[in-house]
Parts: structure tokens; C-alpha cells; sequence
């Protein structure tokens, strides 16, 4: 007769409840602590709208690579795939092999397929008009670059490794897919936390830059109306990203994957012979990504890699990172309001870190507080993209420098 | 000079490689900004040549604008209407359509009276 009591037991001991409780003092409460973040990033991201289309996926990840016996991600595998001399070393066959569902979702970010697909979805939704009308803004890009190396600077101070820095450091560049593509290849062990800080960062923009915005710029200069820009061209639309990519990944082939992934996505929406790729590139595909890689990236949140004083650092820089970032293109634009006579509004520099177009939305909203019929958007969009732009240069000498 | 092994960087290394990525992208960036320039240079003589042609086939002078309202502001031409109003116009068309600001191009905007 069968053993309903044998069965039971069981099912009990090969449940994960009997895991967590089991091994609470060698890791299970890592794993409960880590399904609370989850659920609070969860909250974050479906209550308070923190970039939810990434911190869901994010989250969700976390979550289910935290439940014990789930078996869908093995950070084993991924340290064994790290390491010089193992049979496993640099082999995706291994990974497919004994790999679960997440451990093969996340073949996508360690080959950095993700990042430059969204990249591309992001090229296709970019309009670089606004940085083609008005050059200049290329350096408010650059100039907001600045939080980028301090926090790189503050992260080796604090005793982080060169190429950890790095990876803390590219989040003041405020773009997601920039922050994973580099610490996917220089510092994987630390993808969790700079992914979370990154993008939970990125969606406290409007929080995080007024401050500095205002610290950085007087009233009268915040009032600065700046004259509509000159039209551009089609035909100069569809040069924009063949020149570029062909200059950038010439002058830093690192780069080469992401700018010539953004300026093929974007080169796709301004022919105005591949609608249908760039309807795809923008919709379909950028969303498969953004689900593929939100929950890869999630994955490698696991408790006893994410549960460091290394989080808390990282957490820390980047909100240094940021605030730099920002106060760096705010100076850049404080600098061009006064060689051009008063003609540039400042607040456009805040723009340069990234983040399209949210900086640009704030840089607007900021201008329009300090003179309502004041409308900065557009021109904001130039160092907005030009900051896409940089934050790429930027990844790409960090990763010849380290990679 | 900097480390051979770059993994334990040492503070004073980590200070000069700041500095020169920080330079590095002023430097990629300033020269991207030139070749943008000296695009837009060539393709705006090609517009003034492509505007200058058909004006010499036709030497007629063409009719005096119509006085445009204060707060008229580069391409968008805006008769009777303050610079605010337009904007609101602008924002509700783009919304309407669905389409962001950005890629919409605005001629002129009239009052109806």
C-alpha cells in the first residue's frame, strides 16, 4: 500500500518552504530577504511607476531566482563559465546543457545581444533633428559625462577594482542599456545592483536634478528664452547616422556595437524605405528585449551576491554619479549661456545625461517654472541625445581601458 | 605610468585615467561636433543653390508677408496668435495624433476670425 505519509514528507522536504527553513543559517534568509526587495521593487515599479516597463521585468526576475529548488538560474555555472581552465570555460553549450530558463535568457546579456537591440529600438525612436540644428549641444553631452569618472575616481577610492569602477561609474551616464553592456563585460557579478540603480535612478530624474538645476544657475539665466532652431533636412537625417558611425567606431571601436546599433535603428526610422523594420525595431522587437533582458538582468540578484556592502556602495556612487552628471551639464551650460551672450538657457546641460527624454522633460519643466512662456523641450533634445552619444564614448574607453 | 595589471588599480592611476575618459569624450565629441557642422554647411549651400535657381527663372518679387505676431519664432510663423496659445495648439495636435512633439513640423498658425 502506498505510503501517503513517505509521499507527503516528500513532497515537503523537496519543497521550497522545507529549503528556506532547512538552510535558513546558510543562505535561506539571504533568500527571503531577497523576495522582500523583489516585492518592494514590484511595488516601486507597478504603484509608484518607477521605469516599470524594466523594473517589473527586473524584479520578476529577482523573484523567481530566489526561490529555492526553482532551479531556473545557476550562478555556478556562470562562476564556472568565468573561469580559466574549467571544462565549462566560455561555453554556452554547458550553460544550455544544465542551464535553466533564466540561465539561458541571460546568454542574451552575456553575449550582449540585449543591449544593443535595445539600443537599436532606442536609435529608431530618436530624433536627432534637434542635435543636428544645433551642434553645439554635443558638448553638453560630453560636459555631462563628469559623474561618470568621478564616480569611477570614488569607487577605486572606496576599493573597488579598476573595472568594477568602471561598471559603478557608467551609471551617472543615466542609460540603461549602456550600464549593462559595460558591466556585463568588465564586473558581471555586480549586473544586479548597477541595473537597479541605474534605472531606479533614471526614474527619479525629476527628483534628482531640479536641486542641482537651481544650485547651478541663477533666476535671470533660468528665464532665458532661446529662438527656434533652423529646420534640418531628410536627407541630412539619413547621412547623420551613416557619418557617425563610421567617425565613432573608427575613433573607439568598443563602441562599435552600441553606435552602430543605435544609428541602424535610427538610420531604419529616417530612410523612409523601411518603415516596416522600424515599426518592428521600435514595437515587437524592443519589447521582446525589454522582457527578455529586464528578467535576465533580475536573475543575477542573487542573495549572496547582492546581499554585500558592495550594494550599498554601489547604491550610494550612484546617486554620486548622477548628481555629478547633471552638475556637470549644467556648468557646460552655464559656460555656453556666457560665451554666447545669454542666448543658451543653462538648463538644457542637465539634459546631456541620457535618460531620452526624461532629462529633456525636466530641463522643459524647470524652464517653464521660472518663465511659463518659456518652452525648452526641443532645444533640451539636443544634449539629450548628444548624451547618448557620449555615455557610448565614454563605455567604450572605459572598456579599452579595462576590457 | 599606469599599472600593468589595471584589476588593482591604484588611486593616482585611477585619477589619470578619469581625467583622460573625461577628455577622451570631449575629444570624440568636439570632432563629431565639426563633421556635423561641416555637414550641415554642405547641405545648406545645396538648399541655397536648389532656392536660388528657380528665383532667377522667375525674377517676379514675390509678395510681402503678412505681418506675423510678436513671440514668431523661426519656422513657425504665428499670425494673431500669442507665442502661448500656439504652444498649447501644438501640444494638443501632437497629442490628438499621438505623435511626439519632436516629429511634427508646424508652418504656421492663424487665428480664424
Amino acid at each position: 500500500m502506498i505510503d501517503i505519509g513517505e509521499i507527503l514528507l516528500n513532497l515537503w522536504n523537496d519543497s521550497g518552504f522545507a529549503r528556506i527553513f532547512a538552510g535558513f543559517s546558510t543562505g535561506g534568509w539571504q533568500n527571503l530577504i531577497m523576495l522582500v526587495i523583489a516585492c518592494v521593487l514590484l511595488y516601486l515599479g507597478i504603484v509608484k511607476k518607477f521605469e516599470p516597463l524594466l523594473l517589473v521585468g527586473i524584479a520578476f526576475g529577482c523573484l523567481l531566482t530566489n526561490l529555492p529548488g526553482a532551479g531556473l538560474y545557476h550562478q555556478e555555472l556562470w562562476d564556472a563559465f568565468m573561469e580559466e581552465g574549467n571544462a565549462a570555460y566560455h561555453s554556452y553549450g554547458a550553460i544550455m546543457r544544465d542551464g535553466g530558463l533564466l540561465d539561458i535568457f541571460y546568454i542574451g546579456v552575456k553575449a550582449s545581444l540585449y543591449p544593443c537591440l535595445i539600443f537599436m529600438g532606442v536609435g529608431a525612436m530618436t530624433d536627432f533633428g534637434p542635435l543636428l540644428s544645433n551642434p553645439k549641444s554635443l558638448l553638453l553631452g560630453a560636459a555631462a559625462q563628469l559623474g561618470v569618472f568621478a564616480a569611477f575616481f570614488g569607487a577605486v577610492l572606496l576599493g573597488f577594482t579598476g573595472p568594477e569602477g568602471a561598471s559603478i561609474g557608467i551609471i551617472g551616464g543615466a542609460d540603461g542599456p549602456t550600464a549593462i553592456f559595460l558591466t556585463t563585460q568588465l564586473a558581471p557579478h555586480l549586473l544586479g545592483a548597477i541595473a537597479v540603480a541605474a534605472y531606479s535612478y533614471m526614474a527619479l530624474i525629476p527628483m534628482i536634478q531640479p536641486p542641482v538645476m537651481k544650485l547651478l544657475s541663477t533666476p535671470a539665466q533660468r528665464k532665458i528664452k532661446m529662438v527656434q532652431t533652423r529646420n534640418v533636412s531628410k536627407t541630412e537625417k539619413i547621412v547623420f547616422p551613416i557619418v557617425v558611425t563610421i567617425f565613432v567606431a573608427l575613433l573607439l571601436p568598443d563602441t562599435a556595437p552600441l553606435i552602430g546599433c543605435l544609428m541602424l535603428g535610427n538610420l531604419l526610422k529616417e530612410t523612409g524605405v523601411t518603415d516596416r523594420l522600424s515599426d518592428t525595431v521600435q514595437n515587437a522587437m524592443m519589447n521582446i528585449i525589454t522582457i527578455l533582458l529586464s528578467t535576465a538582468v533580475g536573475a543575477t540578484m542573487v542573495g549572496s551576491t547582492f546581499l554585500t556592502p558592495q550594494t550599498l556602495m554601489i547604491v550610494v556612487l550612484g546617486v554620486v554619479a548622477f548628481l555629478l552628471s547633471t552638475a556637470g551639464g549644467m556648468l557646460g551650460g552655464v559656460v555656453m549661456c556666457k560665451l554666447t551672450g545669454g542666448k543658451v538657457n543653462p538648463l538644457i546641460g542637465s539634459a546631456g545625461v541620457s535618460a531620452v527624454p526624461m532629462a529633456a522633460r525636466v530641463s522643459n519643466l524647470e524652464g517653464q517654472k521660472a518663465n511659463p512662456s518659456n518652452f525648452l523641450l526641443m532645444h533640451a533634445m539636443g544634449p539629450n541625445v548628444a548624451g547618448v552619444i557620449g555615455s557610448a564614448i565614454a563605455a567604450g574607453f572605459l572598456l579599452s581601458v579595462f576590457g | 605610468m599606469l599599472s600593468s595589471t589595471l584589476d588593482s588599480i591604484g588611486i593616482l592611476d585611477a585619477g589619470i585615467v578619469a581625467v583622460l575618459g573625461y577628455i577622451v569624450v570631449f575629444f570624440g565629441l568636439i570632432l563629431l561636433m565639426a563633421v556635423v557642422i561641416a555637414m550641415s554647411k554642405i547641405f545648406t549651400m545645396k538648399d541655397a543653390k536648389k532656392a536660388a535657381q528657380p528665383a532667377e527663372e522667375a525674377p517676379a518679387a514675390p509678395a510681402a508677408p503678412a505681418p506675423t505676431a510678436p513671440g514668431t519664432a523661426g519656422g513657425v510663423k504665428l499670425y494673431d496668435v500669442p507665442p502661448k496659445t500656439a504652444a498649447m495648439l501644438m501640444a494638443i495636435v501632437a497629442d490628438k495624433m499621438g505623435k511626439p512633439l519632436n516629429e511634427l513640423r508646424f508652418i504656421s498658425i492663424k487665428e480664424v476670425k
